[in-house]
């Protein structure tokens, strides 16, 4: 009955390593690889990681089923007397802190790139894409009219869309996050970035995009009964694309199908932001 | 076999004199800390169950969407035909994680073997103020009474709460956020005052009784585990709660109109925000400080929830090894880290919130260090066992489950304290693997353990080894198929909290695998019958146990089964630490008690 105890408590460790091998063959790993330069570095943090973990959980694995497997089959009247080893106590405190301290020390820079802003790159931060505002329960996007700078708040050439964000390939975009109501998070999985919108601050992110690629966006952080239905997307396309889709959106914007009124409107709007 | 001991020869149970106290004042409220111990346990056990039937509901609708749910449907969400709404899905995870962790593992660590234990193991006769710990198992009551009435609100023009058991504001603070923010929300705050009021008394409570009345000879470093982790518990509490208590007032401040008026203190709402077409608010408060309270309090319950099992599953391996524990004061070191090291890593929870990213820095340091004391005492065990005589029963088996899913939950929480990795993890199913290996698997596995292993002690009987080992099986299996697929699950990017995860075309190809993990859960709920079957059942008709029935060495076992009002016949003297199984200095017995002089008195027959 104990050897059958030893097996089963060996049988399960041995079972999660199986799945996990598999698991990437089967669908249940990423979405995909990482499609931004920072997400890459992130999985390959998370790969260096799993292999760090995956030896302490087999190595702790296979000593707890050895000494079990030797309990199991002890025959002397008493076990064996002894309170402990300072060696040992000295070695599995220092080689554990060590490796602890690695990891930590390792990642320090791809935080720091994604998050210090100074260390944001300058060309991202010089001309923000667009203004991504979360509300229940829908993401609302502003862009600045082609040509023009994002400001911090709405201009009246500023271009609208909701739970669509297109973004140029290729190059790191900045976004600035706010939320008009509750909390919400900005996630897009396959770019590996996530960031919560608070309200009453304006939280600049930026990533890249390595392809031309869509992505689906989600909100990660509980924002009501419909948390789960905020589904968006991120559309990485060309420059050229990026810049006729801008155009695109200022001409459904401020044509009403009139062509004088609507030059007459988009000139109003321009002269409004100019005497601003 | 029985040695005579001095402690043992006054047999009568009247020895100390006390005159009877009649059924209410005895049973029900009473101040004797074992009968206290025992409600705090019965009650957590009921609760047990209804946060299961909870996670049914939710795991349900992940496995089978927008279906109506059979048995629990047609009485939780007849309103909606049994089919569960968003609405109410979120008020069922909140319940869930609710009544979880407030009411079922905070009071169940504490409140049951806390109680129970401490005046036991250190040689007093009851807890420094009884009737202080009388009051805190009723105040466990309001607390029930609040949750459920938050959670009774669902019927009526309101939801459920429906904040999560973090409760973020601004969510939470603005009555207009979401349907389950009205009146379910402030009563789910009294609530949670309420379990915090409840665990204070406790909590000052072990540290006097700890400090003041241990038996003669029992020095600091002689305690067994189990009271090193109530002691530091207690600390914890002492210092963390209060944060907990003042943050709960200020959102309900924020919630409550004052004296009429449109006045809210507006401590987590930023000015000028119009949520829901409700009036704009006033006074710039900020969402991120009620995460910094919150999470100072809650990564110390985190502690809470895991330092007295880890010393009870201490105290019980050694005993099933019957060899002394391995490293004791590293043991105590460590578990003083994890406590102290718990005050600075509150942060990890806040990664992508928008903090300072500097202290996300200092916040993964301190979060990476604290693994080290979690890994000495993991090798620490696994020292303790080898080269052990181990018995494997039903105690021993919950013990090793504790330390194989202590691993793994303690290597997944890694992952999530390298901040970059976190970024991706955050709010993932990820996330729920990670918490549900280290507080179901570890903590809960501990306490099946301790249950069995002390309930001799409380009730004078034996629990079926029978059952018990069937229970562990069922629970063991159910457990590892419903929660390690939720690391596949994070992995593959699937966000917690979402009451219908498919509606995104990269998750769809998940059902399958949530179906099986949900049939897995209802394997593993309904195996939780056994135990209250096993518990309830002992109670009557176990098998009479000794006054040691596990021939351990710790002062519990020198009092009767069960122990008479007062405890010990005389005052017990201790000679030496708990652990001394196996020792050379007897040669008849693996077992040498913290009371037993030496030599033994005449080789006992
Ligand atoms: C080896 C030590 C541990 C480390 C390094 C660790 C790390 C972490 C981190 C970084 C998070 C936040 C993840 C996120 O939300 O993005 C987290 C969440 C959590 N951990 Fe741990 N953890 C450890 C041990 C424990 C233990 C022992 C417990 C409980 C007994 C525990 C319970 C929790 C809970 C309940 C949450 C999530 C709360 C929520 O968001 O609802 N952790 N852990
Ligand atoms: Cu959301
Ligand atoms: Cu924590």
């Amino acid at each position: 009955m104990a050897k059958s105890w030893c097996i089963f408590f060996i049988f399960w460790p041995t079972l999660a390593l199986a799945v996990c091998w598999m698991a990437p063959a089967w669908g249940w790993w990423f979405p995909g690889d990482a499609a931004s330069t920072l997400g890459a570095r992130i999985d390959d943090l998370f790969y260096l990681i799993l292999i760090i973990v995956s030896v302490v959980f087999v190595g702790t694995h296979v000593g707890l089923a050895y000494v079990l497997w030797r309990g199991s089959s002890f025959n002397e009247p008493k076990a064996l007397f002894t309170h402990g080893s300072h060696n040992l106590e000295v070695i599995w405190t220092i080689v554990p802190s060590g490796i602890l301290l690695f990891i930590a020390l390792y990642q320090m820079d791809v935080w720091a790139d994604y998050r210090v802003q100074s260390a944001f790159p300058p060309e991202a931060v010089r001309a923000p894409v667009a203004e991504v505002t979360a509300r229940q329960f829908e993401w609302r996007i502003r862009y600045p009219a082609p040509g023009k700078t994002l400001q911090l708040t709405p201009q009246p050439d500023d271009l609208y869309t909701v739970n669509d964000l297109h973004i140029p390939v290729g190059r790191p975009v900045m976004i600035q996050l706010r939320s008009d109501d509750v909390q919400h998070s900005f996630f897009v999985p396959m770019l590996r970035v996530k960031q919560d919108a608070v309200p009453g601050l304006v939280i600049p992110i930026w990533f890249d995009s390595v392809r031309s690629d869509t992505y689906e966006l989600l909100c990660a952080e509980l924002c009501g009964w419909g948390h789960y239905k905020m589904k968006a997307r991120v559309v990485a396309q060309s420059d050229a694309n990026f810049k006729s889709y801008l155009a695109e959106l200022h001409r459904e914007q401020f044509d009403d199908g009139v062509p004088s009124a609507a030059t007459e409107s988009s000139e109003a709007a321009e002269t409004a932001s100019k005497s601003e | 076999m029985s040695v005579a001991h001095p402690a043992l020869a006054d047999h009568s149970h009247e020895a100390h004199g006390h005159h009877d106290p009649g059924f209410v004042r005895k049973y029900i409220f009473s101040t004797d800390h074992k009968v206290i111990g025992i409600q705090f346990l019965a009650t957590p056990l009921l609760m047990l169950m209804v946060g299961g039937a909870l996670a049914l509901g939710v795991r349900w609708q992940l496995a089978f969407p927008w279906q109506a749910m059979p048995i629990l449907g047609s009485g939780l969400f007849a309103a909606e035909g049994g089919q569960i709404s968003p609405e109410t899905y979120t008020m069922l995870f909140t319940m869930h994680a609710s009544v979880m962790i407030f009411l079922v593992i905070i009071p169940v660590l504490a409140g049951a073997f806390g109680n129970f234990l401490i005046p036991l193991m250190i040689g007093a006769d009851d807890m420094a103020f009884p009737t202080l710990n009388m009051l805190s198992y009723w105040f466990m009551w309001p607390a029930i009474f609040f949750f459920g009435a938050s959670f009774a609100t669902a019927g009526g023009p309101n939801a459920g709460p429906a904040a999560g058991w973090t409760s973020y504001p601004v969510l939470s603070a603005i009555p207009d956020a979401a349907p389950g923010s009205g009146p379910a929300q402030t009563l789910w705050l009294f609530g949670l005052t309420f379990v915090g009021v409840s665990s204070m008394m406790g909590s000052v409570n072990y540290m006097t009784t700890i400090i003041n009345m241990r038996a003669p000879g029992m020095t600091l470093f002689r305690m067994p585990m189990t009271i090193w982790g109530m002691f530091i518990t207690a600390i914890l509490q002492a210092f963390a709660l209060p944060v907990l208590t003042a943050a709960g007032f200020m959102q309900l401040f924020d919630r409550v109109r004052l004296f009429g008026m449109g006045i809210h203190t507006c401590f987590f709402v930023p000015a000028g925000l119009i949520v829901n077409n409700a009036d704009p608010t006033v006074g710039g408060g900020h969402p991120l400080l009620w995460q910094h309270q919150f999470w100072f309090y809650s990564h110390s319950a985190v502690s809470i929830m895991l330092l007295p099992v880890m010393g009870m599953v201490s105290d019980m391996l050694t005993t099933m090894c019957r060899k002394p524990l391995f490293g004791y004061k590293p043991m105590v070191y460590s578990l003083a880290a994890i406590a102290g090291l718990g005050f600075i890593v509150w942060g990890h929870h806040m990664f992508t919130s928008g903090m300072n990213p500097a202290l996300g820095m200092t916040f993964m340091i301190s979060t990476m260090m604290i693994a080290l004391p979690s890994a000495v005492k993991v090798f620490n065990w696994i020292g303790t066992i080898w080269g052990g005589k181990v018995q494997f029963n039903t105690v021993m088996l919950n013990c090793v489950a504790f330390i194989s899913m202590f691993i793994v939950g303690g290597l997944s929480g890694i992952f999530m304290a390298a901040v970059p990795v976190d970024i991706y993890f955050h709010d993932t199913y990820f996330i729920v693997a990670h918490f549900h290996y280290v507080l179901f698997g570890a903590t809960l596995f501990g306490v099946f353990g301790g249950i069995q292993y002390w309930f001799p002690k409380m009730f004078g009987r034996m629990m079926s080894e029978t059952l018990g080992k069937i229970h562990f099986f069922l629970s063991f299996a159910g457990f590892n198929c419903t929660f390690f697929p939720m690391h596949l699950l994070g992995i593959a990017g699937m966000p917690r909290r979402y009451a219908d995860p498919y509606l995104h075309p990269y998750l769809e190809h998940l059902l399958p695998m949530n179906q099986f993990m949900t049939i897995s859960a209802i394997v593993m709920g309904f195996a939780q019958f056994l135990l209250l079957i096993n518990f309830f059942g002992s109670i009557f008709w176990g098998k009479k146990a000794s006054r040691n029935p596990w021939n351990a060495n710790g002062l519990e076992w020198v009092a009767p089964s069960p122990p008479p009002h007062g405890n010990f016949e005389s005052v017990p003297v201790v000679h030496r630490g708990p652990y001394e199984y196996s020792s050379p200095l007897v040669d008849d017995r693996d077992y040498l008690m913290q009371t037993d002089v030496l030599p033994l008195k005449g080789a006992e027959a």
